[in-house]
């Protein structure tokens, strides 16, 4: 018996990011575009997808369906299945513990469950977190992440991967912004040194504040991806 | 949490590239902007490999420095905190030349007399 060296090189990754880009190719081919959706927990992604989706699934005429991930439970599925949304429910756990993210092997598994030729958009809502998310792709054509103010505006410092990760950064809960020691301005410095001039939004998913240039936004990501640059 | 679910994704890449014999080490190579606590993936490898031919292997690591080039002055930078502009011109347009590696660089295993004749 003796020990030899192998030479590997290769991205830790890579077999997740292999299923992602088959996603990617099955979601191309089914003509819908894909958001992956991200934020710490309670930051407000299912009450903003409420409002978003409030008058209906499609909006300026994309259809929008949606694929929640979470640890355990179907809360964040039921509440948009009232709105008559076509949405899917991922959980994570199976058995004792859960995965504290989604993967592109999980969303592939939820591709039988999801009516792609009815959609133009899906919105992937992941699991509350705001580290493992960003390292996995899982076949989407834009990232968007949700900060609220009540995280606290140093959060682009701490976890920079997440806010570098993302095209559009959403600015939750502004109706806060009198009651909480966040200092907008200060968020927005230190968000514009992780990742240098990205979109951002001001919104307030409770009064309902921004959540149509939110909208807008969405509904405009199926043609970017069709007529890429 | 975030280590665990990168040494599972070390551990899952040096088991396929081990093609079932024991694993004694991994070498990896992470880039500065992963954000990877060294003695956090070590802990959850340990963990993570076991019931694995890497069970019982030794995590070795290098750390990839972050550098940055600016697409409109080519300045190049090595930056230690996450501020992403051009500290030459203020550019917001720029190149990461390294720092987001996440590769298993090599591992070492044990093979049998019989395996090289």
């Amino acid at each position: 018996m003796h020990r030899v060296k192998v030479r590997v090189v290769e991205d830790a990754l890579d077999a997740n990011n292999t299923i992602a880009r088959a996603n990617r190719a099955d979601f191309d081919r089914a003509g819908v575009a894909v958001v992956n959706l991200m934020s710490a927990p309670g930051a407000g992604k299912t009450t903003l997808l409420e409002r978003v989706l409030a008058g209906g699934s499609s909006i300026d005429g994309v259809r929008v369906g949606v694929l929640e991930g979470d640890v355990q439970g179907s809360l964040d599925a039921d509440r948009l299945a009232h709105l008559h949304v076509p949405v899917v429910q991922l959980n994570t756990a199976s058995g004792f513990g859960g995965e504290c993210h989604l993967d592109a092997n999980m969303v592939r598994s939820a591709l039988p469950a999801l009516p792609l030729d009815d959609l133009d958009l899906l919105i992937v809502e992941n699991v509350g977190n705001l580290v493992c998310p960003a390292e996995f792709h899982v076949g989407e054509d834009a990232r968007i992440m949700v900060a609220s103010v009540a995280e606290g505006e140093d959060k682009p410092l701490k976890y920079p991967l997440m806010f570098r990760t993302c095209e559009l950064v959403v600015v939750n809960k502004v109706d806060l912004l009198p009651y909480v020691d966040f200092d907008l301005e200060r968020f927005l410095y230190h968000l514009d040194a992780v990742h240098p001039g990205v979109a951002h939004l001001e919104v307030s998913a409770r009064t309902g504040e921004g959540v149509d240039a939110l909208r807008a936004w969405l509904a405009r990501v199926p043609d970017r991806v069709q007529t890429p640059a | 949490m975030h280590e665990f679910s990168i040494a599972s994704a070390v551990v899952d890449t040096a088991v396929r590239h081990a093609a079932g014999r024991h694993v004694t080490e991994v070498h990896v190579r992470f880039g500065r902007l992963r954000q990877v606590v060294p003695d956090s993936l070590e802990f959850a490898f340990g963990i993570v490999s076991r019931e694995t031919v890497c069970d019982g292997a030794k995590l070795s690591w290098e750390v990839v420095p972050a550098r940055l080039r600016c697409t409109g002055c080519a300045h190049e930078w090595e930056i230690e905190l996450p501020a992403f502009r051009c500290p030459g011109c203020g550019g917001a347009a720029v190149t990461v030349l390294s720092g987001e590696e996440l590769e298993v660089e090599s591992i070492e295993v044990e093979e049998g007399a019989a395996c090289i004749a």
